[in-house]
Order: structure tokens, then C-alpha cells, then sequence
């Protein structure tokens, strides 16, 4: 098992040096500038601008920008913000734990209904039930969550006056009250997020469920005279889960993309915010950074479906 | 209006026949700045009344959580770097310089004790010094005591080109002398008629010495006060969190008695321009919005919540039309619109005063804007409440077609008009902006009436704006008949902002299309003018000077001004901030107070 960790793990290092040659070279080749403010600033004398080019060395070629990163990135190093000029595994270490929050909790939101649900709708297929909850899961991955979030805050936020829109990362209040004030400004993200991926995740399960009750093994199981009960809970949803847990896993990069959307929406400070404000002044060392943390929790997470399968599924073996 | 008639209003200002603050509004309306048309006063010795800005608190503190929403959020507090206004605005909660801009452009002392004038001694007869006398027992954040030698540093450390801060203009060129403790003196090395720009207003916050001199130079970029600013302001920092949001609180040692009013304050950065506006003026979560760039239609619907109101900021944005003087479609020496060569239509003045009687500035400005454009025919532009006598802008098709018709330009079969085998077929570019294309849309169908074809175009905004000069679309390339855009300028003093029609600026291959005459329009006589104001130490002749310019530019009708663009701000209604159109937003910070 830990051979097959350090193997995935190692395979997993030139996905990420062509992930980040990819990511430098298309940057590199897209139009806009850091300095595009100092442009048009007519305080700034364009000697400056072009001092300033040249000191973080935007005038290279590209394949030596590159292998600069490359090297710095490798010796721990990963550069600063030419908008801010602060160092960049410090912008992000100030957010990603806000990210990680609000998507591991949708997620957990996106599970906790998504699972019952649909093992409900597969138990009685074409029931009222299924056909309400199959209508309501495709509305819901219909609509985007730039939709859906500035719906919910029409409709929380201004029409009823529940929640607040704004989340504020540093609440004054203390105790029992700041928990309550955190609460509240993390229903709406949660929730959008959490039952966008709850609907498409209800689909599979509900598939998957389907697929793994008209097995033998589970009319076997009835025979001996189980309830129900024990029937759907040990023997079918156990078995359904593996075809879920990857989809979960491979779903990761769309969650990590939804949250893009609605931490711009809901003001949250976690990486994603900082993604857009990067792309929009063109700062590549964070563009670089944030995408990077991305692909890797993006490999993290498939590794991590890949160990489950074999907790789920004790046929399957690393070797 | 000329140098004469100029001095007659001085006059009249000094026997008490004019108010003060209709002169000014006079030479604003002539394109001019308020802080120039009240350093006119004071260099003629009209004594600037001291009126104190309106504080209705009574003691410090106790007026609860002040909370500002920024749509873009600030990413650093060094004020030298500060790019955006997001930046700079924030930095002003925690800096001050020695003197600010109040809204009717006079200098307010802040870190000085009194703003210097030739009465006082503080102006050299010469224009080439100016000494300002420092406000005594002013604290540092952290207890040191502010001196001069804080501001001999800030100008140290600003205009030396290895720290690479934004004011380095500002400061390269001048000296700065310690007369004692308490006392400067710039000297300025040339007769300088804009005397109040080092350490006055926005590029003008002093650093503490103490903090920053570690750090100066080339290292200025890891200094940890760029994220944790030691200032004088009325609020110090608590908590900063780079492109979020940040956290104040009133400070005990403030130099000004009974401010600020509020115990502490809170910035939130990001997001988007309509929800912030809806924090403000639909929900009340918030009491200010920064610069809300929504359809005026939107504003006035969330207004009617009325829980605030929106303020507009008369600055002095404008958005205009550029003819192009030079044939973007021939390469002359290996360039395309090289400024060796002539437009084959817009060089002829009939067919430009046809163009501008085809734009309809009002319904343009009514119809998409709103409140937020302000209809104009000067190019040095602010308030047009009291508009300039010199240049008038009218929208008359019929009459675009007499004057096409009268010059030779017939209409063809297609109904385009043309003349000795050139026709009046214009690609018409700007950037990519629902209200950009409309306006247009609006500007193309006027021109169809008079027989001329406009194809439009629109580049994104990156790349429109973005300065490469690899890429043929940029709006510093210019390389279609005409184009649309906003110019901003950022300084209290218009100098800088009208060299960009000098032919030492002109925008061209040689210089990587990095200079600022991004219209390639050139005048001898308007680059003899501009020569003439930088050396004119008179601020009446001075004045006299930029409006000439203003009407030689917009007279050669090249440059089409289109309206002012005030910057509409969200205040909600129980808020009484005090603002200012020549400053900062955060300027006057300690004097703001709410209604219970």
C-alpha cells in the first residue's frame, strides 16, 4: 500500500511539470500586462514601466521565464506578486483554509442528501418520489451557481433580510455568537455549492444503486429472509458506493471551479477570488501558484479514490 | 477668456464683488482644477478663507463600526505604490501628507501646521521654493514623534528609482531641505508654478522614517510595513488581509481633538459593483460604496429602498472620439498610421466638423448614462455646470450634410459619400462595454443619415488596454480611422495631463507606442503653449495658457469630447461623510460622522 502511494505519487510529478508548462506557455501568449495600470497613468514615465519589466524579467523569452520558476519553485520558492509584491505562498496560505471550509462542507452537504436520496429513488424506481426528486436534481444541475447564488440572495438577502450577502472573513463577536454570525454568512455559499453537486451526485448514486439491486446476490439476500432494511444498507449501497466514490473524486476539479464562481459571488476571500483578481491584473506568479494548488489537490483527490476503492472493495489490490 | 479677463476676476474676488467659490466654479467650467483656480488666489495674494471642514462629533469615539465596501479590494498599504484608487484610498486611512484637497479645491493643512503663502513667507518670490511649517506633538501609530526628518525621508525614499514607487516622478527632481525640527523646504530647482504636489494630496502621505528606512531602496519590497502601514491617520490597523479586507480602530493619539468619531472600521474588498451597491442602498450592510460603474436605470432602482443614496464625484474622467489624423491604412517607412502621414478624409476639417455635428452627445449621455455622464465640449474638463464661453458642441444632421456637400463630397450610388476616389467608409473601434457599444450603435446611425459608413469594432478590454505592442488592436497603436475611450486625469494640476497632445509624446514604433500621444494629433502652436506653461510661474498667465490649449485641441476638432464621467458613489443615509472630488475618498476620514 505505501509502495503504491509513493509509485502514484511519483507518477503523479511529470503531470504536474507538463500542467504548469502548459499553464506558463499559454499565459506567456496571452494578451494583457501587469503594468497595464501604470500605462495609463501618466504620473508614471514609461522608463519606469519598463524598468520594472525588466527587473521581473517579463521581457525573457518565455522558455526562460519558465525554467526560472521552474527552479525557484523547486527550491521552495514561489515568487511574489508583481500587483501586490507579496510573496505568494503567503497570499495563499491566508485563504486556502477558508476554500477548503466552504468546499469540504458543501461537499459534505452534497452527500449527506445526495446519498439518501438517491438510494431512496432506486429502491422504488419511477415512484412519485424518484420522478419528484429526479425533476428537482435536474433543474438543479441545470442551473449554474451564478444563477442560483444571486437568486438565493434575492430572495435570503433582500426580499426576507435572513442573511447577509457579504462574507466577512474576521468577525468581531466572540463565542457562541461568532459561531452564529459564521453560520449564518456560510449557509448560502454552502448550499449553493453543496446542492449543485448534490444533484448531478444523486443521478449516480441513483444509477449506480439500480445497477447493483437486481443482482443475484441481493435477491440471495432477501431470500434469507434479511429486512430490507440491513438488505440496502449492507449489501447494495455498500457495493453501489465504489462507481460514486470516483465520481466524487473526479468531480473535484468542477467543485473547485464552482467555488471559483461563488466565492466571487458571495465575496469570500479563498483562493478561487484570488484566481479571477489574478487573471483580471494579470499576475502571473499567482496565476501560476493558484492553478498549481489546484492540479495538485486535483491529483490528491484522485489518489485518494483510488486507496478507497480497495477499503470499498477488497477484491481490488495494489500492486 | 485670456490672461485680462482673468485678472479683472481676481479682482473682483479680492474687492469681495466675487465670491471665492463662484471664481472658482468659473475656471472649472473654463476646463481648469479647482486646486489650480485657488492657487491662483493664493499667488495673488487673496487670502484662502480658513473655513474649517464641518465636524459634528463632540468627542472621540463612540459612533460604533464605520464600513466601507470596495468592490475591487486593496492588495497593499505602501502609499508610493499604490496603483489603484482602491490602494491609495486605503493607505489614506492610515498616512496623511502635509495638506489635502478640500471639494472646493483648497489646500487644507493636515500634517502642516499652516499652508504656506507669500504673506506667511512660505513661497519664494521666484516659484522655486516653497517652505511648509510641520504640525508640533503628532504621534507615529507606535508612540515616535513625528518630525522633518520623516519628510526629508519620505522623499528620500520616493524618488529614488531603485525603491520603484509610482511618485518617483514627483519627487526625483526636487530637494528637500530640513530648516529645523518642525520646518522644510522644498526647493524645486526651476520656477514651479504647481508648487503643492510633493506631499500634498494623494502621492503626497508621509512615511515614517523609523519603519521605513531599513527598507529603502531596492529591498522596499520586503518591508512588512507594505502590509502593516505605522501612520499619523485616525485609524490604525489591526488586521490586513491582502485582496479581502481590512480593520481598524480609532486611534487614542490622534493629533486632531474629539476625532474620529467612529471606535473602529472595516474595508471589504471584491465581488462586483451592483451587489456592492445593493450593501449599501438596498440592505444597509454596509455605510459607503466605492465607485459604483452600474447603469445609472439599476442605481435609481436601488435607491428607492432608501436606506442611501448615490453621490457623484464630478472628477474629471472623460470619454471622447479621436479622428485619426494619420492613414492607418498605408505604411509609410515601415509603419502603419506613421505620423508622417495624412488621413485621406479627416484631414480635411470639413469632414471633422461633420463628424462632430453627427454625435449627439446629450442623447448618448441621457440614454445610456444617466446620471453618471455629464454632456461636454472641453477636452481639460470638470464640472460643466458653468460651461466655457469658448467652445460649444451641437448635433445637427442636416447641417453635417451641407457641410459634406458644400466641401465636394458626394453621395454615391450606394449612398455613401466620397470624393476623387476616397470614401466616407470609417472603422469606428473601442472596447469591449454594453454602453460603449451602444453609444456606438447611436454614433453609427447619425453618420448614415450623412452618408457615411462606420464599421464597428470592439477589443476586449485586456487587450484593448493592454499595452502590448505585439498586438495590432491596442488603442496606443490606433490603427483605424477612429476610436472611443475614457482618459482620467490623476493629478490636481493639468501639465501632465494635456503633454499627452505634444509631439515629444507622440506614440509611435520607435518608442514601442509606449508614450502617451495615443491620438497623434500635432499642433506647433499648441506644443509652443505647453512649452510656455511649464516655465510660466504666473498662475493667471498659466491658466490663460491651458485654456488655450484646450480650445486649440478641441477647436481642430480631431478630438471629440463626448461628456465628463462623474464617479458615482453609494453613502448610505444616515452616513455625513466628508468627500472631495480633488482628493482621496478616505481624505478627510477623522471628520466623518453618522446620524443616530
Amino acid at each position: 500500500m505505501g509502495g503504491y502511494i509513493l509509485r502514484r505519487c511519483l507518477i503523479a510529478l511529470p503531470s504536474l511539470l507538463g500542467i504548469s508548462a502548459v499553464l506558463f506557455t499559454v499565459l506567456a501568449l496571452a494578451p494583457g500586462d501587469p503594468f497595464e495600470e501604470l500605462a495609463t497613468n501618466p504620473n508614471v514615465p514609461p522608463e519606469v514601466r519598463m524598468a520594472l519589466r525588466v527587473q521581473f524579467g517579463l521581457d525573457d523569452p518565455v522558455w526562460e521565464r519558465y525554467v526560472r520558476w521552474l527552479a525557484s519553485m523547486l527550491k521552495g520558492d514561489w515568487g511574489y506578486s508583481f500587483v501586490s509584491r507579496i510573496n505568494v505562498d503567503e497570499l495563499i496560505l491566508q485563504r486556502l483554509p477558508t476554500t477548503i471550509v466552504v468546499i469540504g462542507l458543501s461537499q459534505l452537504l452534497a452527500i449527506a442528501v445526495a446519498i439518501p436520496v438517491g438510494v431512496l429513488a432506486a429502491v422504488k424506481p419511477y415512484s412519485w418520489f424518484d420522478r419528484i426528486a429526479s425533476t428537482v436534481a435536474f433543474v438543479g444541475f441545470s442551473l449554474p451557481t451564478f444563477f442560483t447564488g444571486v437568486l438565493f440572495i434575492l430572495l435570503f438577502s433582500i426580499t426576507l433580510g435572513w442573511l447577509p450577502f457579504v462574507y466577512r472573513s474576521d468577525i468581531s463577536s466572540t463565542g457562541w455568537q461568532f459561531l452564529w454570525d459564521h453560520f449564518k454568512q456560510s449557509i448560502m455559499p454552502i448550499t449553493v455549492l453543496g446542492l449543485f453537486q448534490a444533484a448531478s451526485m444523486m443521478r449516480y448514486v441513483r444509477s449506480a444503486v439500480l445497477d447493483v439491486i437486481r443482482l443475484d446476490y441481493v435477491t440471495t439476500a432477501r431470500s434469507k429472509g434479511l429486512s430490507e432494511r440491513v438488505v440496502v444498507l449492507r449489501h447494495v449501497v455498500r457495493n453501489a458506493m465504489i462507481p460514486v466514490v470516483t465520481l466524487v473524486a473526479l468531480q473535484m476539479p468542477t467543485v473547485f471551479g464552482g467555488a471559483i464562481v461563488t466565492e466571487q459571488i458571495f465575496r469570500i476571500p479563498g483562493i478561487g477570488s484570488l484566481l479571477i483578481d489574478a487573471i483580471l491584473r494579470n499576475d502571473t506568479p499567482v496565476i501560476m501558484a493558484v492553478t498549481f494548488v489546484f492540479s495538485g489537490l486535483v491529483i490528491f483527490f484522485n489518489l485518494v479514490a483510488d486507496v478507497l476503492y480497495g477499503w470499498l472493495d477488497p477484491r481490488i489490490s495494489y500492486r | 477668456m485670456n490672461e485680462t479677463q482673468l485678472r479683472a476676476l481676481v479682482e473682483e474676488v479680492r474687492r469681495g464683488a466675487l465670491p471665492r467659490r463662484r471664481f472658482i466654479e468659473q475656471l472649472v467650467g473654463l476646463g481648469l482644477t479647482a486646486p489650480m483656480a485657488s492657487m491662483i488666489l493664493m499667488h495673488e495674494g487673496v487670502a484662502q478663507t480658513p473655513t474649517p471642514l464641518p465636524y459634528l462629533g463632540t468627542k472621540r469615539g463612540g459612533g460604533g463600526t464605520l464600513r466601507l465596501m470596495y468592490w475591487q479590494a486593496p492588495v497593499h498599504l505602501n502609499p508610493h505604490f499604490a496603483s489603484g484608487t482602491k490602494d491609495q484610498d486605503s493607505c489614506r486611512i492610515f498616512y496623511e501628507p502635509l495638506g489635502g484637497w478640500d471639494a472646493e479645491g483648497n489646500l487644507i493643512p493636515v500634517l502642516a501646521s499652516e499652508v504656506p503663502t507669500r504673506a506667511n513667507g512660505g513661497l519664494s518670490a521666484d516659484g522655486r521654493n516653497v517652505t511648509w511649517k510641520l504640525k508640533r506633538g503628532v504621534k507615529w501609530h507606535d508612540g515616535r514623534d513625528f518630525t522633518a526628518d520623516d519628510v526629508i525621508f519620505t522623499w528620500q525614499y520616493a524618488g529614488d528609482p531603485a525603491s520603484a514607487m509610482l511618485s518617483v516622478n514627483i519627487y526625483r527632481d526636487v530637494k528637500v531641505v530640513k530648516v529645523d525640527s518642525h520646518t522644510v523646504r522644498i526647493e524645486f530647482g526651476k520656477p514651479t508654478p504647481f508648487w503643492a504636489e510633493p506631499f500634498v494630496g494623494t502621492w503626497g502621505l508621509i512615511l515614517p522614517k523609523h519603519v521605513f528606512e531599513p527598507f529603502a531602496g531596492a529591498k522596499s519590497r520586503e518591508n512588512p510595513a507594505n502590509l502593516k502601514p505605522v501612520g499619523t491617520g485616525p485609524y490604525r490597523l489591526l488586521d490586513f488581509k491582502p485582496g479581502d479586507m481590512l480593520r481598524a480602530e480609532a486611534n487614542p493619539t490622534y493629533h486632531v481633538p474629539n476625532q474620529p468619531f467612529f471606535d473602529a472600521l472595516d474595508l471589504k474588498g471584491g465581488g462586483d459593483a451592483t451587489s456592492a451597491a445593493r450593501s449599501v442602498l438596498q440592505t444597509g450592510e454596509f455605510d459607503l460604496a466605492w465607485n459604483l460603474s452600474v447603469e445609472d436605470v439599476i442605481l435609481r432602482q436601488l435607491e428607492a429602498a432608501g436606506r442611501g443614496r448615490v453621490h457623484f464625484f464630478e472628477g474629471s474622467d472623460l470619454e471622447f472620439v479621436a479622428l485619426n489624423p494619420t492613414d492607418p491604412w498605408k505604411e509609410v517607412d515601415g509603419e502603419r498610421a506613421s505620423a508622417k502621414s495624412r488621413h485621406p478624409a479627416f484631414g480635411e476639417r470639413a469632414v471633422r466638423e461633420a463628424m462632430s455635428l453627427l454625435i449627439d452627445r446629450k442623447s448618448i449621455s441621457e440614454a445610456i448614462y444617466g446620471r453618471g455622464a455629464i454632456a461636454s465640449a472641453n477636452f481639460l474638463n470638470n464640472p460643466v455646470r458653468f460651461r466655457s464661453t469658448n467652445l460649444k458642441y451641437e448635433f445637427n444632421i442636416e447641417k453635417a450634410n451641407q457641410v459634406l456637400e458644400a466641401a465636394g463630397w458626394k453621395r454615391g450610388p450606394d449612398g455613401i459619400r466620397a470624393k476623387g476616389g476616397s470614401k466616407l467608409k470609417f472603422v469606428f473601434q473601442t472596447s469591449v462595454s454594453g454602453p460603449r457599444q451602444k453609444c456606438q450603435a447611436i454614433i453609427k446611425d447619425a453618420c448614415g443619415k450623412a452618408g457615411i459608413d462606420l464599421e464597428l469594432k470592439s477589443v476586449v478590454a485586456a487587450v484593448y488596454f493592454g499595452g502590448d505592442f505585439a498586438n495590432p488592436d491596442t488603442y496606443q497603436k490606433f490603427w483605424v480611422d477612429m476610436q472611443m475611450y475614457t482618459t482620467t486625469m490623476t493629478q490636481p494640476d493639468p501639465q501632465t495631463f494635456m503633454e499627452q497632445f505634444t509631439s515629444w509624446e507622440l506614440s509611435q514604433k520607435e518608442n514601442k507606442w509606449a508614450r502617451r500621444n495615443i491620438t497623434r494629433w500635432q499642433n506647433a502652436d499648441y506644443d509652443a503653449t505647453h512649452k510656455a506653461a511649464q516655465a510660466e510661474i504666473d498662475p493667471v498667465k498659466r491658466a490663460a495658457l491651458f485654456i488655450r490649449m484646450n480650445d486649440l485641441l478641441v477647436g481642430d476638432q480631431h478630438v471629440v469630447p463626448l461628456f465628463s464621467r462623474p464617479r458615482p458613489y453609494g453613502v448610505g443615509a444616515k452616513l455625513r461623510p466628508v468627500l472631495s472630488a480633488w482628493d482621496n475618498t478616505t481624505w478627510a476620514l477623522g471628520y466623518w460622522t453618522r446620524e443616530s
